[in-house]
């Protein structure tokens, strides 16, 4: 047992035997469609692809080791740089594990309410920005480019929106342990809801521009399954995990902050015996974005609806300086479950910090999901399992 | 089923002393399980049905501090059938630690590992395609540790800046 | 005589490249005024010298002018695409970015012009010029308008079938020599691509040759002025007397040319490796395809061939279906015939922008289904109702023409009728069902081999 790990360790590329018909392709780290930095590692046989081998770690910016080195207010916009498209959600997850950690210390009040209103917003105005990403850089990936620039045209008013909300426009650094870094600028909720009433009708263009399309549908229906056995054996959370079926969301299974009190589905895959559909296939994981969109601007309207309550936007802290202890914490970020998993010793710093990416451990599935397909199809599945490169290498 | 439960579960199941259970002072309780039960543990806690932890949240390694001999591999498991959770936690020395692996429990703890691996130079054995994950193939050393040295130079570029 | 002679020498020239291309581009007039021009200008030089400066000069002309109609498509396409996508594409290079690509050009040439040290180097300096050479040798036979075409060839659309069949061989130099798997890959795909492309467009093209009963290009366009045209007016208006020339074209002849336009239109999109099935350089699977190493200039010739070979589809499609440079009402119109068919050309162009900007891509079986499945056994079907519907209207007459009418508008209405009828009334879901064709037992088949495949893990 112990020799086979350390010959493994030698194995460090694929072996291509000459004279087979195999060729090995390096696919990334630079190539238009690996979403950042992956790199692929293809045996391919003409354009069917026997083994894809992802490489990883191109963007590894020791997220884990400088946050050792920090304290943890200092720690908030490193997770900006994790999932840089949806880092409202990244701050807020961390600010989570962190709050978890202090509610043992009894100085500490909580969150205030006016604050768990602001991140909610933010958050799913996030959500809605990283799956107009995820939808428009898919569209582009099987081909159409015009979805593509749709959906930045959409992105960029929410982008607009966090940069009235907290001056940046992809790194926020908004969410704070205990709150959020500031109050509304004027007239905010009356831009939110302009977006919104602009926004909803939107999604089913864009279902009717590229979601029904029937090419569209030729190369993503039935393509590679990742059914909830599998989708749960590799960790996949969040829109993968639905996709496959699995009717399984944080945001109403465990409720965190104040998502209980707001009232919308959870879109899950479904089978579509016509098309073809199945659970799991890169449409049904893609389709669940799309709902997705329609349910943040549910609750965004039931925010805007039931107006924010008055008060303070961040608990009174002298320092953030959890008791020792150790927490796990998940958040559904839209890419899926974001864990934070600390270990603090009671001071400032804490001793341990560890990341738990959604899309690093739906990215270790395509190597399973990739097999025996075509060189087009890889690019498919790596749209749909939706990942982001910072967070994956971190 | 509670941390309590499941801990008297493995007990009576392994017969095992070295497994331990930590509830006080600590916001979650953990098991602590001696390093060469932890794959059947693992298999144990998957397969039962009615404790089915189906999913692995969380594979990490924890080192302390630079003066402890030792270091923890963590694991975070959550039942989707259920849904509970339970921690466990395995102690390794620093001077050559090998573990177990449960790749073959849970199919996400391959990557996992091979970050603990690259992180922290804890060999997994058993584990089917052990490498560096995140830092290059040349890299020397597991930078996590807290006793861990930096490369004066990697490649011939100087590295403390 | 001697348009037999330059028939011939043309043929030869589908084989070789530049040097012997652009001559006879201009050799081919020779047997009205390029030799009257040459004899009586330049009678003191033997008389095939003549001829052949009269050609070289018009060859010069002609590549001269030609290159125009790329830069006019390439601006064209960024501003289509810029409207479809709600943006006002180039706005900064002259009024309305009119210079735009005057200004890329200009960028092109002047950037480095590099060579993979690994690759063939003549073969790498070779392939651009060859595919640039036999597109624009495509334009050679286009009839214009009357009066200007270069050559008006007994074999025109044969000659223009097969010398444009030649530019898959200069892609496939491209991608071999570049020394690059994924150039390689673009190679292969548009080889494959472009020899199963080309059997529906031929056979497309054979309709048309049966119905016309000439290969010439100016045969073909004569061939789409004729009953009607010479016959009774339909109706007067405002004096004009409307001929009803429209009722000639090609594409309203028959209901079989009618669905040969149809094929041609998809083949050729094909042909010249625009999106749907863009496979041979699809950016985001091969990053760039067979061009993937070029830079500087020779990627502009790249992509001024592609431009041209689009608008040489989109004119010989107008020539052969839509009435060539003729009006749509009269064939003695007050239109220039060569706004007519630029006109045309370009509503064609339009539309393959259209769905450039609009469609995703297709993958490489199904880019192979469609073709080998659908669209060759829908041209025989063409070329036997073609025969059969020839036997019985030897000649063109108001009842041939009126039956294709009503047959071609039944087939119209009844799609259109089906795809609304039933298309409205559905739920979301079932429109994605009815869009969806792999089907129920496509579906049994999925779970199987999913099964078989994964069986061990559950």
């Amino acid at each position: 047992m112990l020799a086979q790990s350390t010959a493994s360790e030698e194995r460090k590329f694929l072996e291509l035997k000459p004279f087979s018909d195999e060729m090995v392709v390096s696919m990334g780290p630079q190539h238009p469609s690996t979403h950042g930095v992956l790199r692929l590692e293809l045996r391919l046989d003409g354009e069917i692809v026997r083994e894809a081998i992802p490489h990883i770690g191109y963007l590894h910016r020791c997220f884990e080791k400088h946050a050792e080195n920090l304290s943890y207010q200092q720690i908030v916009p490193f997770t900006d740089r994790m999932d840089y498209i949806a880092a409202m959600n990244q701050n807020w997850g961390f600010c989570l594990a962190v709050e978890e950690l202090m509610s043992a210390d009894p100085k500490f009040a909580g969150v205030p309410e006016r604050a768990e209103y602001l991140r909610v917003l933010a958050g799913e105005l996030n959500r809605i920005a990283s799956h107009l990403l995820a939808f428009g850089t898919y569209g582009m990936d099987i081909g159409a480019f015009t979805p593509f620039l749709y959906a930045f045209r959409d992105r960029e008013k929410i982008l607009l929106l966090f940069e009235k909300l907290c001056g940046a426009r992809l790194t926020y650094n908004y969410i704070r342990v205990g709150g959020v870094s500031r109050d509304l600028p004027p007239g905010f909720l009356d831009d939110v809801r302009e977006f919104i009433d602009y926004f909803e009708p939107k999604i089913d263009e864009y279902n009717a521009l590229l979601t029904n399309n029937k090419i569209f549908l030729e190369r993503t229906v039935g393509v590679a399954i990742m059914d909830e056995a599998m989708a749960i054996s590799y960790g996949a959370t969040g829109p993968n995990l639905r996709g496959a079926g699995r009717k399984w969301d944080l945001r109403k299974d465990e409720p965190y902050s104040i998502y209980d009190r707001f009232d919308f589905d959870i879109p899950v895959g479904e089978e579509i015996p016509e098309a073809g559909a199945v659970l799991g296939d890169c449409w049904n994981r893609y389709k669940v974005r799309m709902d997705e969109m329609k349910e943040s601007v549910k609750i965004i309207r039931q925010v805007l609806d039931g107006g924010l309550p008055d008060g303070p936007i961040v608990a009174a802290m002298k320092a953030i300086r959890p008791p020792a202890g150790e927490v796990f914490s998940r958040s559904e970020a839209p890419r899926g479950e974001l864990g934070f998993y600390i270990v603090s010793d009671g001071s400032v710093k804490p001793v341990r910090l560890k990341a738990k990416s959604p899309c690093f451990c739906a990215l270790s599935a395509l190597q399973e999901l990739s097999r025996g397909l075509m060189i087009a199809d890889i690019i498919a599945i790596i749209g749909s399992i939706d990942i982001v490169m910072g967070e994956v290498d971190r | 089923m509670t941390t309590q439960e499941i801990f008297s579960r493995l007990q009576s199941k392994f017969e095992d002393n070295d497994i331990s259970i930590e509830t006080e002072a600590v916001l979650e309780p953990f098991i602590v399980v001696p390093s060469s039960l932890i794959a059947l543990i693992s298999e144990h806690l998957c397969r039962e049905s009615d404790l089915a932890f189906d999913s692995l949240q969380c594979l990490s390694g924890v080192d302390l501090s630079a003066s402890d001999e030792t270091m923890e591999i963590v694991y975070h498991l959550f039942s989707m059938t259920h849904q509970h959770d339970l921690t466990l936690k395995v102690i390794v020395p620093k001077v050559e630690p090998h573990v177990p692996t449960v790749e073959h429990v849970w199919k996400i703890a391959n990557w996992h590992e091979r970050e603990v691996y690259d992180l922290y130079g804890v060999v997994f054995d058993g584990h089917s395609d052990l490498r560096r994950i995140l830092l290059p193939d040349d890299w020397e050393g597991h930078p996590m540790r807290k006793d861990y040295k930096e490369p004066e130079i990697y490649r011939g570029m100087k590295v403390p800046y | 005589m001697v348009q037999q002679l330059s028939s011939q020498f043309l043929h030869l020239t589908s084989l070789l490249s530049v040097e012997t291309v652009t001559p006879s581009e201009g050799s081919a007039p020779g047997g009205n005024w390029a030799q009257a021009f040459a004899s009586q200008f330049l009678g003191f030089l033997p008389g095939w010298i003549g001829l052949v400066l009269v050609m070289s000069v018009v060859a010069a002309v002609f590549v001269a002018v030609v290159p125009l109609v790329p830069l006019v498509l390439v601006l064209m396409e960024r501003k289509v695409s810029a409207w479809i996508q709600d943006r006002v594409g180039p706005m900064r290079v002259g009024p309305w970015g009119l210079l735009q690509t005057l200004a890329d050009g200009v960028k092109l040439i002047f950037k480095e012009d590099l060579i993979p040290p690994q690759a063939d180097k003549f073969l790498f300096r070779f392939a651009p010029y060859l595919i640039f050479t036999c597109s624009f040798a495509v334009f050679a036979a286009i009839p214009f308008s009357q009066r200007i075409l270069v050559s008006d060839l007994n074999i025109g659309i044969f000659y223009i079938i097969s010398i444009s069949s030649v530019v898959a061989i200069g892609v496939i130099i491209a991608g071999w020599s570049s020394n690059s798997k994924w150039s390689l890959f673009g190679a292969m795909r548009s080889a494959a691509q472009m020899v199963s492309y080309e059997i529906p467009i031929g056979l497309s093209i054979l309709t048309v040759i049966m119905m016309a009963q000439t290969m010439s290009m100016e045969g073909i366009v004569a061939a789409q002025n004729g009953a009607f045209a010479e016959g009774e007016p339909i109706i007067t208006l405002l004096g004009v007397e409307v001929k009803g020339t429209i009722l000639d074209w090609m594409i309203f002849r028959s209901p079989f040319t009618f669905l040969a336009f149809f094929v041609y239109f998809l083949s050729s999109i094909a042909e010249v490796n625009r999106t749907p099935f863009d496979l041979p350089e699809a950016e985001s699977e091969l990053v760039a395809g067979f061009h993937t190493e070029y830079s500087g200039m020779r990627f502009a010739v790249f992509f001024i061939a592609e431009y041209a070979n689009v608008f040489a589809v989109c004119a010989i499609a107008a020539t052969l279906f839509l009435g060539g440079w003729q009006g749509i009402i009269d064939e003695d119109q007050f239109i220039p015939g060569l706004l007519i068919i630029f006109g045309k050309t370009f509503l064609l162009v339009f539309v393959m922008m259209w769905i450039r900007w609009t469609l995703p891509r297709l993958r490489v079986d199904q880019l192979m289904n469609l073709c080998w499945k659908y669209l060759i056994p829908i041209s025989f079907f063409n070329i036997l109702g073609t025969g059969i519907w020839g036997l019985f209207f030897r000649e063109d007459s108001a009842l041939s023409i009126g039956l294709s009418f009503l047959i071609i508008s039944l087939f119209v209405v009844s799609i259109l009728g089906i795809v609304f009828n039933s298309f409205g009334k559905l739920k979301p879901a079932d429109q994605t069902a009815l869009a969806g064709n792999i089907g129920a037992a496509n579906l049994q088949k999925l779970k199987t081999t999913w099964n078989e495949r994964h069986g061990q893990q559950k």
